[in-house]
């Protein structure tokens, strides 16, 4: 009876591999040990850091943060720096992407409005300072057609890492942007348009829905990247106030106060902020439509 | 039956044209479309056909020529302002609005108080047999409730004309049969004028009451299905309607409305499609199923056979001529491959053509 059973048990190589692990899996090891060496251990190691400050109970980090306005601030102005920046970017990508995608040579324009990304923050920065200074481009522009009769301070304030955060975010979003408007089904404008919708019509009721998932996905990752804001606060902003964003508060507690423990609270702070605000517009985003976008089976 | 036709005399293509960049896609196409009917656009893919439909939609600007509803020229008009019904090859659904929505679109477009849209798109559901469905999103409905939503979706605004773009070629054999049957249903019950796209002749032939085959962007024919079925005008619409065996030979005789044309050993008589001069070269159209084996004796096309192939009530045989021309036919039996046959058909089935192949 049993070597009857045994006969026709199946292999446990092959009951394993049912459950996906064969050694194809195995090939999946060296990527999964790199995303731990280089993203889980160090998040770990920074959470385990973050409770064990110089001085006071294991949740002193935090509560210093807490009843420290010049530290709790951080949060509000770099929320009030990344909120609009994200919004004015997609603002200024979706009828951008919309005009492109029915453009021919849209390699051209794309290639050039990747550079900025290749540039870098800085790089954007340092342009930014001759370019919008006193006596930059811009304000004499301004000054010899006479719109203006002093140069506008648009640097080491608020707008200069505002503007800046928009070049250098704008390209990211707006690529994405044009990929998920592209993704939808050209034959599903058409038959609004047979079907009487005007322009306005067509992208009220079928693309801007058809969109919005997207969007709202595009919304999260350059929030992301605007939250982290550092080089620019630095360079164009003013770093002691109006600008002293959230990764300076974490910046001077790690390499000015030597506080390691307390740079990691601040870190794992600005991590619970992002991850607040990308769970609320993905909950959102679940209320939405986020079928395929095209027309049918074909 | 509340939903109809909206009315009108006809619809008149003018010398239409379209190029994409220095291709043609389309060269002077008039026709001229009474209201009521069942117009089929024929053609391999290609031939301008679809160009022809997004033209007459507004979906692509003429480069040539006009496009007139009656008195009205409307090809300057954008699509939204032609109301011409729509139905897409892939069907183009809006897939985050339900079957309700979709077919109530255009209704809502055109600022229909809601009390008479929402009674319209019942009925128009019930039209294509919906009821029960119509809470569903598109991407929860099978390929053929999809299709009979786009139907409905086109029809419910009372379209002067419903377009659509080889509506069937997504579905499988059977359902394809039955919509089919239906599309042409709806069109009889609601007196539409119906311009249907097509590469498939028997689609075109069951369907439609005049057929346009189309080939390079030009008009070849124009005609009732019998018409181009029986009495093709050239050559490739010969072999777009089914006469599969082109042969070129020589014309030895003209008598009235037949000619014979030698071709190899062997004389051919046949029907005269083109006008053909005694010395001219010509070619003979023959469908498979009206060229058969020659009783032994009787000269014909002589061939050596290739294979056969069982067909339920028959076999088809395939077999090469000597100047490597192929020929299928119709056999009773199965034959050797490798074994010479001679192939002969009634004179009343061949044709006689001038042109070479286009």
């Amino acid at each position: 009876m049993s070597s009857v059973e045994a006969v026709n048990a199946i292999p446990l190589k092959q009951r394993l591999a049912a459950r996906g692990l064969d050694g194809l899996t195995m090939l999946v090891l060296p990527a999964a040990l790199f995303v731990v060496a280089l993203f889980i251990y160090p998040f770990l190691y920074g959470l385990f850091l973050s409770f064990t400050p110089k001085a006071g109970n294991a949740f002193a980090n935090y509560t210093r943060f807490f009843s420290d306005s010049f530290l709790y601030g951080t949060i509000a102005t770099t929320l009030w720096l990344a909120l609009p920046v994200t919004i004015a970017t997609l603002v200024l990508a979706v009828p951008i992407a919309f005009r492109v995608r029915l453009m021919k040579h849209q390699r051209l324009l794309t290639t050039l409005l990747v550079i900025p990304i290749t540039l870098g923050t800085v790089l954007v920065a340092e342009g930014l300072l001759n370019y919008l200074g006193p006596q930059g481009w811009f304000n004499r522009t301004l000054m010899t057609i006479g719109l203006i009769s002093t140069p506008i301070k648009l640097l080491h304030n608020y707008w200069g890492v505002m503007l800046s955060l928009v070049i250098t975010g704008f390209p990211f979003t707006f690529l994405l942007t044009l990929s998920y408007l592209t993704g939808i089904d050209p034959a599903l404008e058409q038959a609004g348009a047979t079907l009487g919708a005007g322009p306005w019509e067509r992208f009220k009721n079928i693309l801007f829905p058809l969109l919005l998932p997207g969007l709202a996905i595009t919304f999260c990752l350059s929030f992301v990247q605007a939250f982290s804001v550092f080089p620019s606060a630095v360079l164009l902003g003013a770093p002691a106030g109006p600008t002293r964003v959230i990764s300076i508060a974490a910046y001077q507690a790690a390499f000015e106060e030597y506080d390691y423990s307390m740079a990691s609270a601040v870190a794992m702070i600005m991590g619970l902020v992002q991850l607040a605000i990308v769970v609320l517009v993905l909950a959102a985003r679940g209320m939405l439509y986020r079928g395929p976008a095209g027309g049918g089976k074909g | 039956m509340t939903i109809h036709a909206a009315n009108f005399r006809e619809l008149k293509l003018d010398k239409l044209s379209r190029d994409f960049g220095s291709f043609n896609a389309l060269k002077e196409v008039s026709l001229t479309i009474t209201k009521g009917e069942f117009i089929a656009l024929l053609g391999p893919s290609g031939c301008g056909k679809s160009t022809t439909l997004n033209l007459i939609a507004g979906l692509l600007p003429a480069t040539g020529g006009g496009i007139w509803l009656d008195d009205k020229r409307i090809d300057q008009l954008r699509p939204e302002e032609r109301g011409f019904g729509m139905v897409f090859q892939n069907y183009a659904l809006f897939p985050h609005m339900s079957v309700n929505k979709n077919i109530g679109f255009g209704l809502k477009m055109r600022g229909v108080p809601k009390a008479e849209a929402d009674r319209r798109v019942a009925e128009a559901a019930a039209l294509v047999h919906l009821q029960g469905q119509t809470e569903k999103l598109p991407g929860q409905l099978s390929g053929g409730q999809q299709q009979r939503v786009a139907i409905a979706r086109a029809i419910v605004v009372e379209p002067p004309l419903v377009l659509m773009d080889e509506p069937l070629s997504n579905l499988d054999a059977k359902l394809r049969l039955e919509m089919r049957a239906e599309i042409r249903r709806i069109h009889n019950t609601l007196g539409a004028t119906t311009i249907y796209v097509t590469h498939d002749q028997e689609e075109a032939l069951s369907l439609a009451d005049r057929i346009v085959v189309m080939r390079e962007g030009v008009v070849r024919q124009v005609g009732t299905p019998e018409d181009l079925f029986s009495r093709p005008d050239h050559l490739d619409v010969a072999e777009f309607m089914g006469f599969r065996n082109t042969v070129a030979g020589k014309v030895t005789a003209v008598n009235g409305g037949t000619a014979q044309i030698a071709i190899g050993g062997a004389t051919v008589t046949g029907r005269v499609r083109e006008s053909v001069a005694v010395g001219q070269s010509a070619w003979v159209a023959i469908r498979p199923e009206d060229l058969h084996p020659n009783a032994p004796g009787q000269s014909g096309l002589v061939a050596n056979l290739v294979s056969t192939e069982f067909r339920g009530r028959e076999f088809v045989g395939f077999a090469k001529m000597e100047d490597g021309t192929s020929l299928s036919f119709l056999a009773e039996q199965k034959l050797q491959p490798g074994a010479t046959v001679t192939l002969g058909a009634d004179p009343d089935r061949v044709l006689v053509f001038t042109g070479g192949k286009a």
